[in-house]
């Protein structure tokens, strides 16, 4: 039997691959929105539907970045709607390990868990900068290199949580008048350097014991804490060599950590378009990649590598000539892409090659060096691409994320979906109830330890 | 005769400390949607305003200063909001108002998930504030130690650091209502030939600055349908009448006589008065425990048997009225006449008083004239004849 794939929807978001002025872009907050798209993901018999988290809007040069799809609900909230106009589709956010605190972020998922009867699953991602740090009551407090420590230490305090509670307490026996089993029921005690608290867990164990947890870093450091504690990981190697390489390297961490090669799912970002040919699915690419890439668009990617303002660039004009401010006062606030560009020098170098090499005017060269679609072509080549990748084991299926907001699901969900299940690599009908079951991963015993 | 605000405070199994071993209760099913879907559908059938959800950020106690280690009591819950979200898209019109505890909790946070809250129900989210002193509920945090254990009976209001913490509440209250305001209502421009998606002139930095936190802004989420959600508060005494005066909208106050009833909205009133509020009246609520029946001796037995299986006559914050719909409906009209705009009932059994109060009390209080015959707004401030707030930041 070939391998099954595994298929989630990311509710597109902000960023520039969003393609806000596409007419039949609807609303991104209107709970409506959330409503069409989670429906669609579930009638695809998708694993989950994935949110992203913000708690600052960017900036650049100083100004709230006005070019992309501004503003988002909160995470816990809108999953938890979602989980009334759903049955079995899963509920992942992401959530801060950074400005969230342990006991409240564990209540809040075990929650979740509780009211969508087993679906709820947690992105853990970290953060310390202090720009974000303003909207909240300890400010900028986490030097950079503690955000994974706190990050490991927060799971394992949330674990500890969660296990607090075996999940036989409740008695609930009206003729005895015993409502809990023990009166020290959710007792837990954690003293670490992040965190030292104890008491009682007030929320009993939830149906899947805890949320599914997904890991999104790509460092080694992101890898290790993947490898240990992670049931998927939220990877941004879309493309076949990279993906592979990703997979084995992290699979083969696995061992270390005592976990078979399939206790960690690994499901890259993905992003589509198609057409009734692999020629028109080309065409509407191209035209998508230019309105994602407008040309003020285009400087203002350049200005967040440069660190510079380029306003009075031309985007039909070639590159600057004056290499990037290395200085540590960005001029674009709120990016993960700042933190990325370890070394500016290097790569405004590579890139002013590569457009004098290819002839590429600003905006030419910023589509090229930005993601283009992972698939493109007819349902057919789209299907048998995403089959392809999963069954040579450069991922083990796809988090899509369509660019037009809520309806950009609706055409996969109709054309691609039934040719995976034609080739019997993909589900027809729900097996399970739980987010856990769909992802096929083992049931939780009670307790579980934390490597 | 003008018609009344109803509440019902949903709480557990119910807010007698017997109520899950009731006959008529599901203990086993109070961490499910399906209880509290059908819990709100029952309130929304009965025309009433809102449904408060309580909750705590530590195990149920009995005791302020300590886990109690009760096991014959409901111990475990969910998070209201969460709670509120899902029971959302089930129903249209009722007022979802959760509980959260500020004292522990980032006003970020919360403002977007009441945000979010009131997007999800279209016009129907509040909030209810609550403080804690809890020294147990502070070490689930970690972060700041709470040394002070109130004592039952003892007037608390002077105490500095009851001041301090309910003046945190009123500033976390603003930095709600700031980061509501952070977004002109028509913010969202998505003009395409100047490629810009908002009008950053549009959104605003609040950039409070206050004893307990600092908060930037803009909020991540845009202004909620409301404009502002409804903020509610508890306010058992002279000190919270300050908050309640002074940063909710609708207060709950917890008289137990007809001359308190009046001392409480007059004590509010001052607050409001004193804080120069502008955006339309402020309503107060009594708040009452009631146990209901077909007779007064029916209810009173109820009580007595709940009190029974309790091992001690149930002893509550606020009054406890045992009787019948139409005895009910004469106290609340009565109490009205000290200026409360409605109440907040209490059920002893949620299976069963709340229904009570939807088939019985509701038609009754109808008969009278004191209450909607139907939801006449889609919004809960609507249900309270309540604007839709101007933005603060938004040039006139």
């Amino acid at each position: 039997m070939p391998k099954q794939i595994h298929l989630a929807a990311h509710f597109p978001g902000v960023n520039n691959t969003t393609v806000w002025s596409d007419p039949r872009g609807g609303s991104h907050i209107e709970f409506s929105s959330f409503v069409h798209f989670a429906q669609t993901a579930e009638r695809a018999k998708f694993d989950f539907l994935f949110l992203a988290e913000g708690l600052r809007l960017r900036e650049q040069a100083g100004k709230i970045y006005d070019l992309d799809v501004v503003g988002r609900p909160d995470t816990f909230t809108v999953l938890s709607a979602l989980a009334a106009v759903t049955e079995q589709l899963g509920l992942t956010g992401t959530i801060n390990s950074t400005f969230n605190e342990p006991y409240e972020v564990a209540r809040q998922f075990a929650s979740l868990d509780h009211l969508s009867a087993g679906r709820a699953a947690w992105n853990v991602v970290t953060s310390w900068d202090a720009f974000t740090g303003e909207n909240f009551r300890r400010g900028g407090f986490l030097p950079q290199d503690q955000r994974y420590a706190r990050a490991k230490e927060f799971l394992t305090t949330a674990f500890e949580l969660f296990d607090s509670w075996k999940g036989d307490e409740i008695a609930a026996d009206a003729g005895s008048g015993q409502f809990v089993s023990r009166p020290d029921v959710g007792a837990f005690s954690h003293e670490g350097p992040q965190f030292s608290i104890s008491g009682q867990f007030n929320v009993p164990r939830s149906p899947q014991g805890r949320p599914v947890i997904f890991q999104a870093g790509d460092s080694e450091e992101g890898r290790e804490f993947a490898a240990s504690t992670a049931d998927a990981i939220f990877s941004r190697h879309s493309e076949f060599e990279a993906g592979r390489a990703f997979y084995t390297d992290v699979k083969d961490r696995l061992a270390t950590y005592g976990r078979s090669r399939d206790s960690l799912l690994i499901l890259p970002a993905a992003t589509f378009v198609l057409g009734d040919t692999d020629a028109e699915a080309q065409e509407i690419a191209h035209q998508v990649r230019l309105q994602q890439v407008s040309g003020q668009t285009a400087i203002r990617f350049l200005e967040q590598l440069w660190n510079r303002d380029l306003s009075a660039y031309d985007p039909d004009g070639p590159l600057p000539d004056i290499d990037p401010d290395t200085g540590d006062d960005h001029i674009a606030k709120g990016r993960a892409s700042v933190r990325m560009n370890r070394d500016p020098v290097a790569v405004a170098r590579e890139w002013r090659a590569l457009a004098t090499e290819k002839g590429l005017s600003i905006r030419e060269l910023i589509i090229e060096v930005t993601g283009r679609q992972s698939f493109v072509g007819s349902p057919r080549t789209v299907a048998d691409e995403i089959d392809r990748f999963v069954q040579a084991d450069a991922s083990d299926g796809f988090i899509l994320v369509p660019h037009v907001t809520p309806g950009g699901l609706d055409g996969f969900a109709d054309t691609v979906v039934p040719l995976l299940q034609e080739k019997g690599v993909y589900r027809t009908e729900y097996e399970g109830t739980t987010l856990r079951e769909h992802l096929g991963l083992a049931a939780l015993g009670n307790a579980v330890p934390v490597g | 005769m003008s018609q009344l605000h109803l509440a019902v405070g949903l709480e557990g199994a119910g807010w007698h400390p017997a109520a899950w071993r009731d006959p008529a209760a599901a203990p086993h099913d109070l961490l499910s949607a399906a209880y509290w879907t059908e819990l709100v559908a029952v309130a929304e059938r009965g025309l009433l305003d809102l449904v408060t959800i309580e909750d705590g950020l530590a195990l149920q106690s009995e005791r302020d200063d300590a886990p109690d280690g009760r096991t014959d009591r409901v111990r475990g819950r969910l998070d209201a909001v969460l709670t509120a979200a899902r029971v959302a898209p089930t129903t249209r019109h009722i007022g979802l108002v959760p509980s959260a505890t500020v004292t522990h909790t980032e006003p970020f946070h919360l403002s977007k998930a009441v945000a979010t809250l009131d997007y999800v129900s279209t016009g129907r989210a509040g909030l209810r504030v609550q403080a804690s002193l809890r020294p147990f509920e502070a070490r689930h945090f970690g972060r700041r130690e709470v040394s002070f254990v109130p004592r039952q009976g003892v007037d608390i209001a002077g105490d500095p650091l009851v001041v301090d913490l309910l003046g945190e509440v009123v500033d976390y209250v603003e930095v709600l209502r700031r980061l509501w305001d952070s977004w002109e209502d028509d913010a969202e421009i998505r003009d395409v030939a100047t490629g810009r998606f908002v009008d950053i002139e549009k959104l605003h930095y609040i950039d409070f600055e206050g004893k307990h936190f600092s908060v930037r802004g803009p909020s991540i989420t845009p202004r909620p349908p409301q404009g502002q959600p409804l903020v509610v508060a508890l306010a058992h005494g002279p000190a919270a009448y300050a908050v309640a005066g002074r940063a909710a909208d609708v207060a709950i106050v917890t008289p137990h006589s007809l001359e308190e009833a009046r001392a409480a909205v007059e004590g509010v009133a001052a607050e409001r008065s004193a804080a120069a509020r502008t955006d339309g009246p402020g309503h107060v609520l009594g708040d009452l425990a009631v146990v209901l029946g077909a007779t007064t001796a029916e209810a009173q037995d109820r009580l007595a048997r709940l009190d029974e299986l309790a091992g001690e006559p149930w002893s509550t914050d606020v009054d406890v009225i045992a009787g019948t719909p139409t005895e009910l409906a004469d106290r609340l009209q009565d109490w009205a006449s000290a200026g409360l705009d409605g109440y907040r009932l209490r059920p002893a059994v949620l299976a069963t008083d709340l229904a009570h109060i939807t088939t019985g009390l509701v038609p009754e209080l109808q008969r009278r004239g004191a209450f909607r015959t139907a939801y006449t707004a889609s919004t809960l401030r609507g249900h309270f004849g309540l604007p839709r707030p101007a933005n603060r930041y938004a040039a006139v």
